[in-house]
C-alpha cells in the first residue's frame, strides 16, 4: 500500500515521528534535530515517539471518526486520553550493565526479518555490535493506538526513524557520562563497538556507563542522526539474528511454550463454512476417551482438551454433532462467479477517437488460502478476573480488545504476549485462534494450548477472496488512450484495521465516500504505466466467507490482469513487450529495474517452442520491482509425474530486480523477494481452493498446491538496486504481484493464448481425492516407518 | 497405561502413553521435545521430519507402539551429537546461506536434507537436482532456492 505517496505534501514532511526542529548553522549545512526522551530508570533507558497518531490527538481523532469498524473496537476517548500523556506511545531502548542493549519491538516477526533489521538500525546509531542487541516482541500496548499493527509492508517505513532516534539518544547519553567519568571534552571522545575512548587512551564500556548515563527523571532531549554516508551497518548484508535458533530447533513458537497447565486443545469444526453447533450427541462418551479432560461447545464448534494433540484428534473425530447451516450454504465456484459477474461495474469510457481500437480482457481469480505452515494457534489462561494470552499476532491491540469484550473483562485485565510466528501471509492479522483459546479457557476453567488442524486451516481458515477483473483499453495511432479496470471481489475482511498507515490519514485523503476496502484498493493500486485516461475501481459482494488480506492483497490479481493486457496492446501495436513497457513506465526507477532484468535475463533470446519469457513491473510500498520469468510448457515438462502432487508448466528461470529506495538489509530483502516469487508462481499456476456446496475441497498441502521443490525455478537471480530515494520502502509483499504477472505473461507467450482463469490448473481435473467433511479432520497415518528414507 | 521405551537423542527414555498416540505427540506433548513441528499430522508437509536409526521419517505418522526399545530417534536437537560437534555441517551450511525465514519448517528441512544426502551416497553417488526435486517438505516462506544451495554446500562438508 502506498498511502504515504498520496499524502498532501505538508504531511509527508511531518511523517517522521516526534517533533523535528531544523537548525541552520552558519556553514549553511542544514542539520535535523530529532526529539526523544531519557526515561527515569536505574540503567539507561531512552525513547522516541512512534508514528503520527500519538503526535496530535486531534489529527488521530479526526481521522478515525469515519471508520465504524474501528470505532466499534476501540474506545477512542480512553485511547486518546492515554495518548495525550507526553510519554505515551514511546518505544524504548534499554542499555544494560552487561554492555548489551534491548528493545521490545511493537510489531510481529513472522519471518520477514524485522527483528534483524531493527537490531541493525540500533547497531548503526548506537555503535554497538549486532550480536549485543536483543530485539524481542512487545506485548499488546493499547496506548500505541493504531501503531502496533504489522501489515502493509509498513514496519521499516514507520520505524526507520524513531528507532534510530532512540539509539542516537542512548549513544549521546553514554558519551556524556563517559566525558564526565574520563574527565574529557565530549567532542574528543571516540565511540566504537560499545567502548568509548578518550584521547589519552582511557576507555569505558557501555556496560560500565549504563547506570551513570541513566536519569532520575524523564527528560526531553534531542539528538542528531548519522548521515547516510557514515552508515556502516544499514545497507550491508547481514544474516538473521535468529538463524541459529531456527536451525537448532530452539526457536520457540506459541505451541512450543511451556505454560503451566496449558494442555493441547482442538476444535471439531462444521462440514460447511461457518456452520453452527445445534447439539452434540455423544458428549459423555467423548469426555471418557483416553487422555481427554474436557469437551465444551463454543461459538465456532466443539472444543476438546486432552493430554496430547493426538488424543484431541481422536476426540474430534469421535464427536457426533448436529450441525446447523453456515454462511455460504450451497455456494460453489460457479455460483460465486455468477454473483461477481452480476455485480461488475460497467466500463464507461466512451470511444474518444473514431479510429480507436479496443483490447478487452475478463479474468477470474479463484479463492486462495493464506494459511501459514504454523497453523492458527494460541495459548490462553483465563481466570475470573484476568486473562493471559500468547500468540503470533499482527494486530495485538485489536486482539486484546476483542478478547476482553468476549470474556467480559476490562482490556487492562487481558495481557497479550506476541510470540514469534511461523509465517503469516496475512493470516495473523486476525486473532481467530487467540479468541477461541480465550473462550475455551474460560468455559473449561483451565489453561489451554489451542491449535487448528491443517485440514481446518484450508476449509474454515481465511482466504484470499475470489474476484474478477474486467479490463478495456483503447488505442489509436500507436498510443494507448484509455485504460479501465473493474475489479469485483468477494468482500475482504479488514476488521483488524490497518493501523497508523491508513487510519491516521484517511480523513485527509480524497476517498471520503468510499468503503474501507475501496479506500485500501484505491491507495494500493498504482499503475506503473501511463495508459492515458485510467480508472481502476473495486466493487465487493458477499460477506459469507472467511477472508482477509493475503500477501500483497489485491495487487497479484490486478497486476496480473494489467500486464496480460499490456502484452496484448504491445502485440497489436507491433511493439516489443519490453520496449513498449519502457516507453509507458512513469518513472526512471521503474525503467531501471525493467532494464536490469532484461539485461540479466537476456530478454528476447531465442527459445524453443513451448517455452517463453514474460515481464512485469510493480510499484508499491515506496518501491518498485521488475520480474522476468521463463516458463516451460512442453508436454515432457507438464507431464512430469510426482506422486500426490501437481507438476504442470515449470518456471525454469526468474530474474528479479528490486528498488526499495534504501535496503536496510539487502540479504533480508533478497529473501523477501525469493518468497514473493514462490508465492507469485503458486497463485498463477497452482494454488487455489475449490468451493463446492458451501465447503472448500482442499484439506492438505497435497491438495492445496503451494509451490514445492518440483515447482521451484532451477535458476533464480535477485538484484538489489543501489539506494535511490535514501529512505527504506516496504519489502514483505512487494514481489508477489510482479512475479505472478510475469509468470502469467510467460505462459501466455509460450502457449500463444492469454490465460484468463487463475490459478491455471483450477479448471482442470481435480488433482486429488477430497477428504470427507465429517468427521472434519482425517486421522494421522500409521505407515511412517514404511516411508522412511 | 502402557510404557514405551526408546533411545531419544542418544539417551533411553520411557513414556507412559497409549499405544496408538503418534510419536510426534509423545515427543512434543509428553517429553517436551519441540524441535519437530506440527504442520499437518498427515505425513504430507514433513515439518516434523526426524531420524529413526539414521533414516528420515515423520513422527506424526508412527504410533508410539511401533518404536522398539533399541530404536534410535534423533530430532533436530540431537543432530549435532551424531557428528560429535556443536552443529552438524548441514546446520552450518544453513547458517552460511541464511536459509531460514520464519524458521518453522527448517528443523524438518535440515533433517530431510541430511537423510537425502546419505541416501544418494548409499546409492554410490552425490546428490543431484533430481534428488532435490523429490524433497517434499513444504516451506510456506518459499526458501526453496536457498535450501537447494545449502544442501549442496552441506553435502560438500560431510
Amino acid at each position: 500500500m502506498d498511502v504515504q505517496d498520496r499524502l498532501p505534501t505538508e504531511r509527508t514532511g511531518a511523517a517522521v515521528p516526534g517533533t523535528r526542529d531544523t537548525e541552520a548553522p552558519p556553514d549553511g549545512i542544514e542539520r535535523r534535530k530529532f526529539l526523544g526522551y531519557v526515561l527515569a530508570a536505574p540503567t539507561l533507558a531512552v525513547a522516541a515517539q512512534l508514528g503520527e497518531a500519538a503526535v496530535g490527538t486531534s489529527q488521530a481523532h479526526a481521522a478515525v471518526g469515519p471508520l465504524p469498524e474501528l470505532t466499534e473496537i476501540f474506545d477512542l476517548n480512553d485511547m486518546l486520553t492515554t495518548a495525550a500523556l507526553p510519554t505515551a506511545g514511546l518505544i524504548t531502548i534499554h542499555v544494560h550493565t552487561d554492555g548489551t542493549a534491548s528493545f521490545a519491538l511493537p510489531r510481529a516477526e513472522v519471518g520477514q526479518g524485522i527483528t534483524t533489521s531493527t537490531a541493525m538500525l540500533i547497531a548503526e546509531e548506537l555503535d554497538l555490535p549486532l550480536e549485543k542487541i536483543r530485539v524481542t516482541l512487545a506485548d499488546a500496548r493499547p496506548e500505541l493506538l493504531f501503531n502496533q499493527l504489522t501489515g502493509g509492508s509498513n514496519t521499516t517505513i514507520s520505524t526507520y526513524t524513531p528507532i534510530r532516534v532512540a539509539a542516537a539518544i542512548a549513544r549521546k547519553r553514554l558519551l556524556e557520562a563517559a566525558a564526565d567519568l574520563l574527565g574529557t571534552e565530549l567532542s574528543a571522545l571516540t565511540c566504537k563497538a560499545g567502548v568509548i575512548t578518550a584521547p589519552n587512551g582511557r576507555s569505558a564500556t557501555y556496560g560500565s556507563l549504563a547506570e551513570k548515563a541513566a536519569s532520575l527523571k524523564t527528560l526531553r532531549v534531542t539528538a542528531d542522526l548519522k548521515a547516510r554516508s557514515d552508515f556502516s551497518v544499514i545497507g550491508t548484508a547481514r544474516n538473521r539474528v535468529d538463524a541459529l535458533a531456527s536451525v537448532t530447533g530452539r526457536k520457540q513458537f506459541a505451541m512450543d511454550l511451556h505454560v503451566p497447565g496449558a494442555a493441547p486443545t482442538m476444535v471439531c469444526r462444521p462440514p460447511t463454512i461457518n456452520g453452527t453447533v445445534r447439539s452434540v450427541r455423544n458428549l459423555a462418551s467423548v469426555r471418557a476417551m483416553p487422555g481427554v479432560t474436557d469437551v465444551v461447545t463454543l461459538s465456532t464448534g466443539v472444543a476438546v482438551r486432552a493430554r496430547t494433540f493426538g488424543q484431541c484428534i481422536d476426540a474430534v473425530r469421535a464427536l457426533s454433532v448436529d450441525w446447523g447451516p453456515g454462511t455460504a450454504e450451497r455456494a460453489s465456484d460457479d455460483t460465486v462467479l455468477r454473483e461477481l459477474k452480476a455485480a461488475e461495474v460497467p466500463l464507461v469510457v466512451p470511444k474518444l477517437n473514431p479510429l480507436a481500437k479496443t483490447v478487452e480482457g475478463s479474468f477470474t481469480f479463484h479463492f486462495a488460502s493464506n494459511s501459514a505452515l504454523e497453523p492458527n494457534c494460541a495459548v490462553a489462561d483465563v481466570r475470573s478476573d484476568r486473562a493471559e494470552v500468547w500468540a503470533a499476532l499482527k494486530s495485538p491491540i485489536v486482539a486484546q480488545q476483542a478478547i476482553a469484550a468476549k470474556l467480559g473483562l476490562a482490556p487492562g485485565a487481558v495481557t497479550v504476549h506476541v510470540t514469534e510466528g511461523g509465517g503469516s501471509f496475512g493470516r495473523k492479522l486476525f486473532s481467530d485462534a487467540a479468541l477461541e483459546a480465550a473462550e475455551v479457557s474460560k468455559a473449561m476453567g483451565k489453561p489451554v494450548k489451542l491449535m487448528w488442524h491443517r485440514t481446518d486451516e484450508f476449509r474454515q481458515g481465511r482466504t484470499h477472496p475470489m474476484a474478477t477483473s474486467r479490463i478495456r483499453a483503447t488505442y489509436a495511432l500507436g498510443k494507448v488512450l484509455t485504460y479501465e479496470q473493474r475489479h469485483t471481489s468477494v468482500s475482504t475482511d479488514f476488521g483488524h484495521g490497518l493501523g497508523e498507515i491508513i487510519t491516521a490519514t484517511a480523513a485527509k485523503l480524497p476517498v471520503g465516500d468510499l468503503t474501507f476496502s475501496e479506500t485500501i484498493f484505491t491507495l494500493s493500486q498504482q499503475s506503473p504505466y501511463d495508459l492515458g485516461l485510467t480508472t481502476q475501481l473495486l466493487n465487493e459482494v458477499d460477506k459469507g466467507f472467511n477472508t482477509g488480506s493475503m500477501r500483497n492483497i489485491y495487487s497479484p490479481n490486478v497486476r496480473c490482469a494489467q500486464e496480460l493486457i499490456v502484452d496484448r496492446l504491445a502485440d497489436e501495436l507491433g511493439k516489443d513487450r519490453l520496449g513498449f513497457r519502457r516507453q509507458l513506465v512513469k518513472n526512471d526507477r521503474a525503467r531501471a529495474v525493467l532494464d536490469k532484468v532484461a539485461e540479466l535475463g537476456d530478454w528476447g533470446r531465442k527459445m524453443p517452442a513451448g517455452t517463453a519469457q514474460g515481464l512485469a513491473v510493480h510499484p508499491e510500498y515506496h518501491g518498485v520491482v521488475a520480474v522476468l520469468a521463463e516458463i516451460d510448457c512442453r508436454p515432457e515438462t507438464t507431464g512430469r509425474h510426482v506422486p500426490d502432487a501437481y507438476t504442470g508448466p515449470r518456471v525454469t528461470k526468474v530474474v528479479c530486480a528490486v528498488d526499495v529506495g534504501l535496503a536496510v538489509n539487502p540479504k533480508g530483502l533478497e529473501a523477501q523477494m525469493m518468497g514473493g516469487i514462490m508465492d507469485g508462481i503458486a497463485v498463477t499456476l497452482t494454488s487455489g481452493l475449490h468451493l463446492k456446496d458451501g465447503a472448500f475441497l482442499e484439506g492438505s498441502w497435497d491438495n492445496y498446491f503451494y509451490t514445492r521443490q518440483w515447482n521451484t525455478p532451477p535458476e533464480l537471480e535477485i538484484v538489489v538496486m543501489p539506494p535511490t530515494s535514501g529512505k527504506p520502502g516496504g519489502a514483505g509483499e512487494l514481489a508477489v504481484g510482479a512475479a505472478s504477472a510475469a509468470v502469467a505473461c510467460a505462459y501466455g507467450a509460450a502457449t500463444g493464448t492469454m490465460p484468463t482463469t487463475f490459478p491455471l490448473n483450477h479448471s482442470g481435473p481435480l488433482g486429488f481425492e477430497p477428504l470427507p467433511t465429517v468427521p472434519p479432520i482425517p486421522q494421522s497415518p500409521t505407515d511412517g516407518l514404511d516411508r522412511a528414507y | 497405561m502402557p510404557e514405551h521405551t526408546f533411545i531419544l537423542n542418544g539417551k533411553p527414555v520411557t513414556a507412559e502413553v497409549e499405544d496408538d498416540v503418534r510419536l510426534l505427540w509423545v515427543l512434543r506433548d509428553v517429553l517436551g521435545v519441540t524441535g519437530p513441528k506440527y504442520g499437518c499430522g498427515l505425513g504430507v508437509c514433513q515439518a516434523c521430519t526426524s531420524h529413526l536409526n539414521g533414516k528420515a521419517f515423520n513422527p506424526c505418522s508412527v504410533p508410539v507402539k511401533d518404536v522398539r526399545p533399541d530404536d534410535e530417534v534423533t530430532t533436530i536437537e540431537g543432530l549435532p551429537a551424531t557428528v560429535g560437534k556443536d552443529l552438524h555441517p548441514m546446520q552450518e551450511a544453513w547458517l552460511e546461506y541464511d536459509v531460514a525465514q520464519c524458521g518453522y519448517c527448517q528443523p524438518g528441512q535440515i533433517m530431510a536434507a541430511v537423510a537425502k544426502v546419505k541416501q544418494a551416497r548409499a546409492a554410490g553417488r552425490e546428490i543431484t537436482e533430481a534428488d532435490l526435486d523429490e524433497i517434499r517438505n513444504v516451506c510456506r516462506c518459499g526458501t526453496y532456492h536457498r535450501i537447494r544451495e545449502a544442501i549442496a554446500e552441506g553435502a560438500r562438508r560431510f
